[in-house]
């Protein structure tokens, strides 16, 4: 394992650009018993351009708990870099103290202690605070949003989305990319693009399927601080596939790295002094992308929810990673002269909800949004005694509740549930109410199927699922985690080819060996075919519930992983 | 309610392909080699000078979007070298040929590398490839 200090000066040296990111000395702060907001938000003033950066909020506008992956495994060269870095690794990696705020924010130890002195994170009315903060500062900073800002929560799903784009309009986002975005179809898509958002829709990668044009706005450019600045996007590239092809069948996505790189030489011939790259791509496909792209200066990563405190230098890119759920928000000061970036100071701002005042208008417009669904909302559904989180490579406690769910209430051997990376979590003790169930379930194509399924075929699933994970070749990763599973075990070798990883798949209620000729019942949600039948996940899950009162899920070791 | 899904179905999306693979009768289809042999004329592919452009992981294994280019070719050959009938098409360009790019949407009947090879004036032969994922999809953060 290298030190952070090791690895951030091995990537300064490759590169003529000086950089300082301002995350270490929070531990100092702590030690004082001194964290307040104006410590937060300090930030020496550099250079001319100032970039704001938050991504994939998935439409918690509320404060939340969210507990960072334990499991975080990083293949081929990604092995052992950050963001494939947690716990105490992690903290050691960046020189954080243990048990210190940011050793909360940012992993995963001890979250339910560090969580009762620390509280709860993120909060739109918060981020509203910093962004007016870092505003009244540098009155021309740029405020760009990755995408997966319109889905994730209960008001979002009642209101197609429109509850977050009034948030997003009247924080002054300039401009977004996107993912999630797409799951309320195309022609909910082009109504807020065309009639609602007040910034641009960026999208490089997203083209007419039909005729293999580009379909949306590739860029846009912006004059700040005396530079003229290209923002190009780049939407998910695997949203046909990840998502179902049907709710926008007229368009296709794709990495288009050639595209890409068109578009560069496009706006530098146009005459951009600085060039950024709002990406969904993920970290891993961006870190490939900017290496074999040339001329990207800044790419602001999303999609894989890693919050990175420094920027990773590729060559002289720089790669910021903002983390998800509004917990962080990136503020990355740029010194652009001559027509080029030459230095960078950057802040990863972690958004404690009991230490950063809200914007009180902001939390106005947030509280009108979901007066009208106010009751549906808060009404409690049951307790939960036991730390309910989802983030992580392989299952997670609410997911192992959610299986329990799905198979008690649709009477199945085996249940599916999708290894998505977003939903937050809920401390011991807390009240699971029906907005939380929502939190970790709300999509637009929950129904939950219930099917008859061979043990071939449960196997090619999680042979299939585990390769968009594990293929060393990022540009073939997804960037989810893996399908999660109840009431089956397995191993999975990560190290093996696509084919190989899968073994040992027992029912675990018997023990018994899955048979591939033999026919099992299960039962899963999210499928991405049009015509899926079944109840809608939420009242799977909130029926289960209601029947528990109080429920407790102790922590299952039904994936055995070799090959890290 | 249940819900009767067929093998194709319960799979999600994109390995459709798999189920029309026995159609094709692989005992009458040329191997890759067979057809290398027959356009190369048993001469060596060097690299360069030939671009092949597809997906990393299809978006649909029915129509995979595939476009190639070779400045100076007279003939450039497609192969899917993982379908049960690897011959998807050959392109031969004439004197007056604008540009020597073909572009076409072939079915992928599972993961594979694509093929290009394309073959200059003077004979010589260059190759390029690239594997194209075909995925039931996993599920994005």
């Amino acid at each position: 394992m290298i030190t952070r200090r090791e690895f951030l000066q091995a990537s300064v040296a490759a590169s003529a650009i000086y950089g300082v990111s301002g995350f270490g000395n929070w531990s100092k702060l702590a030690a004082q018993q001194a964290l307040t907001q104006d410590q937060l938000l300090q930030f020496d003033d550099f250079g001319n351009v100032t970039l704001i950066h938050i991504t994939d909020i998935h439409a918690q506008l509320k404060p939340v708990w969210f507990r960072e992956p334990e499991w975080n495994i990083g293949v081929g060269e990604a092995k052992g870099v950050p963001p494939h870095v947690v716990g105490r690794d992690f903290i050691q990696m960046f020189n954080l103290k243990p048990q210190s705020p940011e050793a909360y924010a940012l992993t995963y130890e001890d979250f339910v202690a560090l969580g009762k002195t620390y509280g709860k994170m993120g909060g739109m009315d918060r981020v509203a605070t910093v962004v007016k903060a870092i505003r009244a500062a540098r009155p021309e900073a740029l405020l760009l949003d990755g995408g997966d800002t319109w889905h994730g929560s209960m008001t979002s799903f009642l209101t197609k989305g429109q509850d977050v784009v009034n948030v997003m309009n009247a924080l002054g986002v300039e401009a977004m990319t996107s993912h999630w975005e797409w799951t309320y179809g195309t022609e909910r898509v082009k109504e807020i693009v065309e009639t609602q958002l007040n910034f641009p829709f960026l999208g490089a990668n997203i083209f007419d399927a039909e005729w293999d044009e580009p379909a949306f706005e590739p860029y846009q450019f912006f004059e700040r601080g005396g530079v003229k600045i290209a923002v190009i996007g780049q939407a998910f590239p695997y949203m046909p596939i990840a998502n179902p092809r049907w709710m926008f069948p007229e368009y296709s996505f794709g990495i288009r790295e050639e595209r890409m790189q068109e578009m560069v030489d496009e706006v530098r011939a146009a005459g951009a002094e600085l060039v950024v790259c709002l990406s969904h791509n993920g970290f891993d496909v961006d870190r490939k992308m900017v290496s074999r792209v040339k001329g990207i200066d800044v790419i602001l990563t999303g999609h894989t929810h890693d919050a990175v405190p420094e920027p990773v230098l590729v060559g002289e890119t720089i790669l910021i990673a903002s983390g998800s759920h509004g917990k962080f928000i990136s503020r990355v000061d740029l010194d652009v002269r001559d027509g080029r970036m030459m230095g960078f100071r950057h802040k990863l701002i972690p958004i404690f909800a009991d230490v950063i005042e809200p914007d009180a208008e902001m939390a106005g417009l947030i509280d009108a949004e979901r007066a009208p669904f106010k009751d549906q909302l808060e009404e409690k559904i049951g307790t939960t005694e036991s730390l309910l989180y989802r983030r992580g490579n392989f299952q997670g406690t609410w997911d192992d509740l959610i299986c329990d769910a799905v198979r008690s209430e649709r009477d199945a051997q085996i249940a599916l549930s999708p290894g998505v990376r977003w939903g937050a979590s809920l401390m011991p003790g807390d009240a699971i109410t029906r907005e939380d169930i929502h939190n970790v379930t709300s999509m637009t194509y929950g129904q939950v199927y219930r099917t008859e399924m061979t043990g071939e075929m449960l196997r090619t699933i999680l042979e299939d699922v585990a390769d968009n994970l594990f293929n060393t070749d990022p540009y073939y990763q997804q960037g989810g985690d893996m399908v999660r599973v109840g009431g089956m075990g397995f191993a999975i070798d990560i190290s093996k080819p696509i084919g190989s990883r899968i073994s040992e798949m027992t029912l675990s209620d018997t023990g018994e060996a899955i048979d591939a000729a033999r026919s099992y019942t299960v039962a899963g949600w999210a499928s991405v075919n049009e015509g899926t039948e079944g109840p809608q996940i939420w009242d799977v899950v909130e029926s289960h519930i209601r029947k528990q009162g109080t429920v407790s899920v102790a922590p299952t070791n039904s994936v055995k992983v070799t090959g890290i | 309610m249940t819900m009767k899904l067929s093998r194709r179905d319960a799979l999600w999306a994109g390995l459709g392909g798999l189920a029309s693979a026995t159609l094709a009768n692989p005992m009458f289809a040329a191997t890759v080699e067979e057809l290398t042999a027959g356009f190369t004329g048993g001469a060596a592919a060097g690299t360069g000078g030939i671009t092949l452009t597809a997906p990393e992981i299809a978006e649909n294994g029915n129509t995979v979007p595939v476009s190639v280019s070779a400045p100076g070719a007279v003939a450039i050959m497609l192969l899917a070298a993982g379908n049960p009938e690897p011959a998807v098409a050959t392109f031969t360009f004439g004197p007056a040929a604008g540009s020597q790019t073909a572009a076409t949407r072939i079915r992928l009947a599972k993961t594979q590398d694509v093929i290009a090879l394309a073959k200059m004036a003077d004979g010589s032969i260059v190759q390029a490839q690239a594997t194209v994922k075909v995925t039931i999809g996993g599920c994005g953060g």
